[in-house]
C-alpha cells in the first residue's frame, strides 16, 4: 500500500519551469553541431499537376550552396509504403517527400537548399525556378460532399460509428420535438509556437543523432530507420521539449525526411526549420459538415438521433477520426444512427488536432441539444439529465466511472446557472446583450503500453525514465511526483528523463493517455524497486523490518520504517548495502487492463458553463466567463491539471470565434498562412475561466486512477459559447467560428 | 530574403543621395513591416539605407501652434507623450488600437504611414498579385477577401491600407513633410496615399529618393468630441476589419464642424467631405450619423467574403459619431464597445 500521500493530488510547481524560463530548456532547432548546415524547402506553388522542369542553377551559383535536392537526385530511399508509415499513420500510401515529379497539394516541398548558412539558403532558396503544368485541383468539400464515402479501411486506434440501432428515421418522422440543422467548424491548424524543426547531427561515426520537434520520438526513430534503410542502433531522435504541438508532432513531418536526407548524402550536419507559413503546409483539422436529426418526446426525452459527418481527407490517406460517436455516448437513446465519411481534396492529409474529432462532433451535438432545449422548452441541463446515458449504449458496457451529473451541478452552482432566465435576449447591460450557455464535454480515457525504468543509487538519487514525451502538458512533473511518492523521496531527488528514443519504449504521446500510462508504468517500475529494497532491508542484521510485510511498512524520508513505529526502520542506503548492490533498477510496462476494459468503457466528462457579452449593434462578442467542471478520475497535480484545462478552453474560445484556416479554391491554396491573418485568442480574448474539478473515484483504468486531461478542455467549449451567443442575441450560428459578420443584422 | 547591402546614413542628404542613386534602395528604420516583407521575398531591396541615427526625432511645438512629429518618433512615444494626449487624443487611441507593445515601440511615425497591406496574395509570392507583381492579376478579388476593401477599390487591387496611426491623421488633416532630390514638399495627408487605379504597385505618392522628414498636426486636435473605434477579429492585436476615426466640433448641441475617416476599407484611409459637411451645423442625432454613413457607403462594392463589411462601416460610423458627440471616446483597454 501507498501510504505516503506527499505528492500525487497536490499542486506542484513544473520541475522543468526554470529551465524553460531560462532558456536552459533546448528545443529541437537550437542544438548545434560543429560544421551545421543549413536547409531551406522550397514548397510548390501550385496544388496539383506536376513539375516540368527545375532550374536550381542561379542558387547552385551561390557561394556557399552545398546542394538543391529535388525528386531528380534525391538519394534512393526504402520502396515500400509500409517503410513509410508512422505509428499513427491512417490507412493509405504516406506522401513521400521529394518522390517524383507530381505536385499533389500547395505547399508541398518541392526542393531543399542546403547552404553553408540560413541565411545563404534563405536567399539561394529565393532563386531556385520551376515549372509547372497544373492540373485541374479540387479542394472544396461542398462540391466534393457527393463524392462521400465510407473509408474501407479502419484506422487502427479509431472506433467506427456503431450499427445503427431501432429506426432512427420513423422515430424522428413520429417525434412530436424536432430539430435539424447542419453545422460546419472551420479548418484549423495546429499553429504550436514552436515550428517544426529537425538538427540532425551526423557523428563521426556515421550514425545519426536527432533534434526533431516530435511528440513521440521512438516513432521518428523508427520512421528515419525504416525509409532509410539504417539499423536502429544507427539512429537516436532526442527532443526533451516540444514547444507545443497539439497533434502537429504526432507523425514525422517533412522537414525530418529532408534533413535526414541532406544529411547522409552530404555526411554532415543539417539543420531544416519550417517557417510560420510552411506550418500550414501539412496537416490540420478537417473541414467537417455534420447533420443532424434530434427527435423527443414533449418530456425532452430522445426518441431519435441521427449524425451525420463528412469529412475532408487526401488523395492518398483515409484519415479517420471519431466524430458522431459521441452523441449516443452523451445521451440515452432507442434509435440512433451514426454516420461518418470521408471525401477527398486535394491537399494534405489531415492529422490529429487536440480532442480531434469530439472537437467537431461534440460541438455539433451540443449545438443541436440547446436547440433542442429551446424546441421542448426545457432547461438545457435538465434537458442533459432526462438523456442522461447510464452505459455505453453501442457497446454495451458500463463506464468505469462517470460523475457527469456532479459535473452540471457543481458548474452550474459556481455559474449561477439558476438564475438564469432562458428567454433570448433577456439579459443586458447598456449596449450589450448577456448570454449564458453550457455544454458537455467527453473524451476517451485511453491506455497505452508503456515501459518505464527507475533506478535508484545510494546517494539516494532516483532516476525514472521512458520514451514518451512532454509537450508542454506537465509530463515531467507528474512523473516526478509520481516516483517521489512511490519511494518517499524528496521530488528534488528525482530526476525524469524522456523525450529520447534510446529510453523505455513508448508510444507518441497524445490521445490525453500520458499521464494515465507512462504514470503506470513509472509507478509499476518504483514498485519494483521498492519490493527490491524492502527485500534487502528485511535481510539485514537484526533488521527491526525482519518479520514486517511490504503493507506494513513506510517509505518516508528517504528510510523505510514500520508505519506503526516510525523510529522502527532502515535508510534506503542501508538497504542497498544489506543487498550488496549500488544500483536498484527496475524497468516495467503499464497495464492496458485488458479483462477489465472488456466490461467497462472509460471516459473523462465534462460541464461547460460560458457568459457572453455581445454587443447588439457591432457584434462584437466578449467571453466574459467559463466555468469548466471536470471529472477525470485522480487529478495528479491540480496546477499542471488546471493549465491544461485553460489552454483547452482557450482552444476552444479559438474554435468558437476565431481560428479558420482559409482556401482559396481557385488556387487551391491556404491563404492567411500566419499568424497576423490566422487568429488564435490573445489575452485581451481571455477573460475569467474557473476550473472545477469534480471528485470521481476511478479505479479500473489503472491504479492511479488518472483519465487524462489534454483533450477535455477544449471538447464542448466552442459549444457553450455558441449557446451563450444564441441566448443573448436569438441568433443561432451553426457555423463556427462565429465571426462578426455572422452575427450582424 | 535576397542580399543586400547595408548603410547607416549620417545625413538626410546622404540618405537621400544614396536613394536616389539606386532605384531599389529602400530606407529601414523600425522594420517592424519591411524586414517581414523581405523574408516572404515580397520586397527584395538590394540596398537598406538605415535611416534610424538622423536628426528626426522629436515632438516640437509649431508655429500655428499645432505639432510636428518627427518621422523616426515611435509610435509609443507618440501615443504616450502628454502634448498629444492632452491636444490630440484620437491619434493617441488609433496608435494604441494597433499592433502590440513590441511593434509599437520600434514602428516609426514614417515607417507607419508606409506599411504595406496586410493581403494574403500580396504576402504570397507565389500568388499572382498586381501590387507586388504589375500585370499577373489580382486573385483577391475573386478568393478569399475577407479583409479587403469595399471603397475606391479597382479591377487591378482590392487590397487596404493597414494602418490605424494614419486613419487619426486622415481625420485631424495632418501634413506630411517631405525632402527629396526635389527639395522640401508638404503634403496634405488626404492626398499622401493613394488609390490603386490601374497602379496598385504604388501606394502613395511619394516620388522615389524623398524621404520624410515629420508630420505636422494642425492646431485643431478635436480634444473634446473625438473616437476611435476599431472593429476586428479579435479582440486585441489585428489589423481593423473597419474603423472609424470621428472627430467633432461641438458648439450648442450642434456639430459645427465634423471630420471622419475610415480604415480597412481602402487602399488609403478614407474621406468624404461631402459626408462630413452634412453633419455641420446639425444636431446630433442618429438619423442623421445614419444618412452620413449611407452617403459614405452608397458606392461601396462587396466582393465574395466582404460584403458584410458596408453593413458593419455603416453601424461603425453611426456608433463612432455617437461616442464622438457624446464625449464617451471607445477606451482602447476595455473592450466593451462604450
Amino acid at each position: 500500500m501507498l501510504q505516503e500521500k506527499g505528492y500525487i493530488g497536490t499542486p506542484r510547481n513544473r520541475v522543468d519551469g526554470r529551465a524553460k524560463v531560462t532558456g536552459e530548456a533546448k528545443y529541437a532547432a537550437e542544438f548545434d553541431a560543429p560544421d551545421l548546415a543549413y536547409g531551406i524547402v522550397v514548397s510548390s506553388a501550385i496544388a496539383k499537376g506536376r513539375i516540368a522542369s527545375i532550374d536550381a542553377d542561379a542558387a547552385l551559383a551561390v557561394p556557399g550552396v552545398l546542394q538543391v535536392f529535388t525528386h531528380e537526385n534525391r538519394p534512393r530511399t526504402a520502396w515500400f509504403d509500409i517503410n513509410f508509415r508512422d505509428e499513427t499513420a491512417p490507412p493509405g500510401s504516406p506522401f513521400r517527400p521529394l518522390y517524383d515529379d507530381k505536385v499533389v497539394y500547395s505547399g508541398q516541398p518541392v526542393a531543399l537548399v542546403v547552404a553553408e548558412s540560413f541565411e545563404i539558403a534563405a536567399y539561394a532558396a529565393s532563386l531556385v525556378r520551376i515549372a509547372y503544368e497544373p492540373e485541374t485541383h479540387m479542394t472544396d468539400l461542398d462540391i466534393q460532399r457527393d463524392e462521400a464515402y465510407v473509408p474501407p479501411r479502419k484506422r487502427t486506434g479509431v472506433k467506427r460509428p456503431p450499427s445503427p440501432r431501432g429506426d432512427p428515421d420513423g422515430a424522428f418522422e413520429q417525434a412530436p420535438v424536432k430539430v435539424h440543422g447542419e453545422y460546419r467548424v472551420a479548418i484549423e491548424h495546429h499553429n504550436p509556437m514552436e515550428t517544426h524543426a529537425s538538427t540532425v547531427v551526423y557523428e563521426e561515426d556515421g550514425t545519426l543523432t536527432i533534434h526533431d520537434k516530435t511528440q513521440g520520438s521512438q516513432n521518428s526513430q523508427s520512421y528515419v530507420s525504416s525509409v532509410f534503410g539504417l539499423s536502429s542502433d544507427q539512429v537516436r531522435v532526442i527532443s526533451p521539449f516540444v514547444g507545443g504541438a497539439f497533434g502537429s508532432g504526432l507523425r514525422p513531418q517533412y522537414q525530418l525526411f529532408l534533413a535526414v536526407m541532406a544529411a547522409l548524402e552530404l555526411k554532415r550536419s543539417v539543420r531544416v526549420v519550417l517557417t510560420r507559413d510552411q506550418m500550414f503546409t501539412f496537416g490540420y483539422r478537417p473541414l467537417t459538415i455534420q447533420t443532424i436529426s434530434l427527435g423527443a418526446n414533449p418530456d425532452g426525452k430522445l426518441v431519435s438521433i441521427m449524425h451525420d459527418a463528412i469529412q475532408t481527407t487526401s488523395p492518398w490517406e483515409d484519415y479517420q477520426e471519431v466524430v458522431v460517436n459521441w452523441s449516443n455516448l452523451l445521451y440515452h437513446c432507442d434509435n440512433v444512427k451514426l454516420t461518418y465519411r470521408l471525401s477527398q481534396v486535394d491537399t494534405y492529409t489531415p492529422i490529429d488536432m487536440r480532442a480531434p474529432g469530439a472537437a467537431l462532433g461534440v460541438t455539433a451535438i451540443e449545438t443541436a441539444m440547446d436547440e433542442l432545449a429551446y424546441a421542448a422548452g426545457i432547461d438545457p441541463v435538465e434537458l442533459r439529465l432526462r438523456n442522461y446515458a447510464e452505459m455505453d449504449e453501442a457497446d454495451k458496457k458500463y463506464f468505469t466511472s462517470k460523475e457527469l451529473r456532479a459535473c452540471y451541478q457543481l458548474g452550474a452552482e459556481r455559474f449561477g446557472w439558476a438564475r438564469r432566465n432562458p428567454e433570448p435576449r433577456s439579459m443586458r447591460e447598456g449596449r450589450e446583450l448577456i448570454g449564458w450557455g453550457m455544454a458537455s464535454g467527453v473524451w476517451e480515457a485511453i491506455m497505452q503500453r508503456v515501459a518505464a525504468r527507475a533506478a535508484l543509487t545510494p546517494d539516494d538519487r532516483l532516476e525514472v525514465a521512458s520514451a514518451t514525451a512532454d509537450i508542454g502538458t506537465g509530463t515531467y512533473t507528474i512523473l516526478t511526483q509520481i516516483a517521489a511518492e512511490t519511494l518517499g523521496l524528496p521530488m528534488e531527488s528525482v530526476t525524469t528523463k524522456i523525450g529520447d528514443s534510446s529510453l523505455p519504449k513508448s508510444p507518441v504521446e497524445g490521445g490525453s493517455w500520458t499521464a494515465a500510462s507512462a504514470g503506470s508504468a513509472v509507478q509499476k517500475a518504483c514498485l519494483s524497486v521498492r519490493e527490491q529494497l524492502f527485500k534487502y532491508a528485511r535481510r539485514m542484521d537484526d533488521s527491526p523490518l525482519a518479520n514486517a510485510s511490504i503493507e506494513q511498512v513506510t517509505f518516508a524520508g528517504g528510510r523505510i520504517h514500520m508505519t506503526n513505529d516510525p523510529s522502527a526502520g532502515v535508510t534506503l542506503q542501508q538497504a542497498m548495502q544489506a543487498g550488496g548492490v549500488d544500483r536498484v533498477e527496475a524497468e516495467e510496462k503499464s497495464s492496458m487492463g485488458l479483462l477489465k476494459n472488456m466490461r467497462y468503457s472509460g471516459y473523462s466528462h465534462s460541464a461547460i458553463f460560458a457568459e457572453v457579452r455581445v454587443d447588439e449593434e457591432l457584434g462584437v462578442v466578449r467571453v466574459t466567463r467559463i466555468v469548466n467542471a471536470v471529472a477525470a478520475g485522480t487529478i495528479l497535480n491540480p496546477k499542471t491539471a488546471r493549465s491544461q484545462i485553460l489552454g483547452g478552453v482557450v482552444f476552444g474560445i479559438g474554435m468558437a470565434l476565431e481560428e479558420e484556416s482559409m482556401l482559396d479554391h481557385n488556387l487551391g491554396r491556404f491563404m492567411n498562412h500566419n499568424l497576423a491573418e490566422y487568429h488564435v485568442p490573445v489575452n485581451a480574448d481571455v477573460y475569467d475561466i474557473d476550473v472545477i474539478f469534480v471528485s470521481e473515484h476511478e479505479e479500473r483504468l489503472n491504479p492511479l486512477g488518472v483519465k487524462g486531461l489534454g483533450e477535455i478542455g477544449v471538447i464542448g467549449t466552442a459549444a457553450a459559447i455558441g449557446n451563450a451567443i444564441y441566448h443573448a442575441t436569438g441568433k443561432r450560428i451553426r457555423d463556427y467560428p462565429i465571426t462578426i459578420d455572422k452575427l450582424l443584422g | 530574403m535576397n542580399r543586400f547591402s547595408y548603410l547607416r546614413a549620417t545625413s538626410i542628404d546622404e540618405a537621400m543621395r544614396e536613394a536616389a542613386a539606386d532605384p531599389t534602395a529602400r530606407f529601414i528604420a523600425g522594420g517592424t513591416n519591411l524586414i517581414d516583407l523581405m523574408k516572404y521575398n515580397v520586397e527584395r531591396p538590394t540596398r537598406l539605407i538605415d535611416i534610424t541615427r538622423l536628426p528626426l526625432n522629436g515632438i516640437e511645438e509649431t508655429e500655428s501652434g499645432g505639432l510636428r512629429l518627427g518621422a523616426l518618433v515611435t509610435n509609443d512615444e507618440t501615443a504616450f507623450d502628454s502634448r498629444i494626449q492632452d491636444r490630440y487624443p484620437l491619434l493617441a487611441s488609433a496608435i494604441q488600437a494597433g499592433a502590440s507593445p513590441q511593434l509599437r515601440n520600434a514602428a516609426t511615425t514614417g515607417g507607419n504611414l508606409l506599411q504595406r497591406t496586410r493581403c494574403y496574395y500580396f504576402y504570397d509570392p507565389e500568388t499572382p498579385c498586381n501590387k507586388r507583381e504589375p500585370g499577373t492579376g489580382c486573385p483577391a478579388a475573386f478568393g478569399r477577401n475577407r479583409i479587403h476593401a469595399i471603397l475606391g477599390t479597382s479591377d487591378h487591387c482590392i487590397a487596404t491600407h493597414p494602418s490605424d496611426m494614419a486613419v487619426a491623421m486622415a481625420a485631424l488633416q495632418a501634413i506630411v513633410h517631405v525632402r527629396g532630390p526635389g527639395g522640401e514638399r508638404a503634403i496634405p495627408i488626404a492626398d499622401f496615399h493613394r488609390l490603386p487605379g490601374e497602379h496598385p504597385e504604388i501606394d502613395n505618392t511619394m516620388l522615389h529618393g524623398e524621404i520624410i522628414t515629420s508630420v505636422e498636426l494642425p492646431p485643431d486636435g478635436f480634444s473634446r468630441n473625438y473616437t476611435y473605434l476599431k472593429l476586428r477579429d479579435r479582440l486585441s492585436y489585428a489589423f481593423a476589419l473597419v474603423s472609424v476615426a470621428a472627430a467633432l466640433r461641438m458648439e450648442n448641441g450642434t456639430i459645427a464642424q465634423a471630420r471622419l475617416a475610415l480604415g480597412g476599407v481602402a487602399h488609403k484611409p478614407w474621406r468624404d467631405p461631402a459626408a462630413e459637411a452634412m453633419l455641420q451645423g446639425q444636431p446630433a442625432t442618429e438619423d442623421r450619423f445614419r444618412a452620413v454613413a449611407d452617403h459614405i457607403l452608397k458606392d461601396a462594392r462587396g466582393y465574395q467574403d466582404n460584403a458584410f463589411k458596408i453593413d458593419l462601416a455603416r453601424r461603425a460610423i453611426v456608433t463612432a459619431l455617437s461616442q464622438a458627440a457624446s464625449g464617451t471616446p471607445q477606451s482602447q483597454i476595455d473592450k466593451r464597445i462604450q
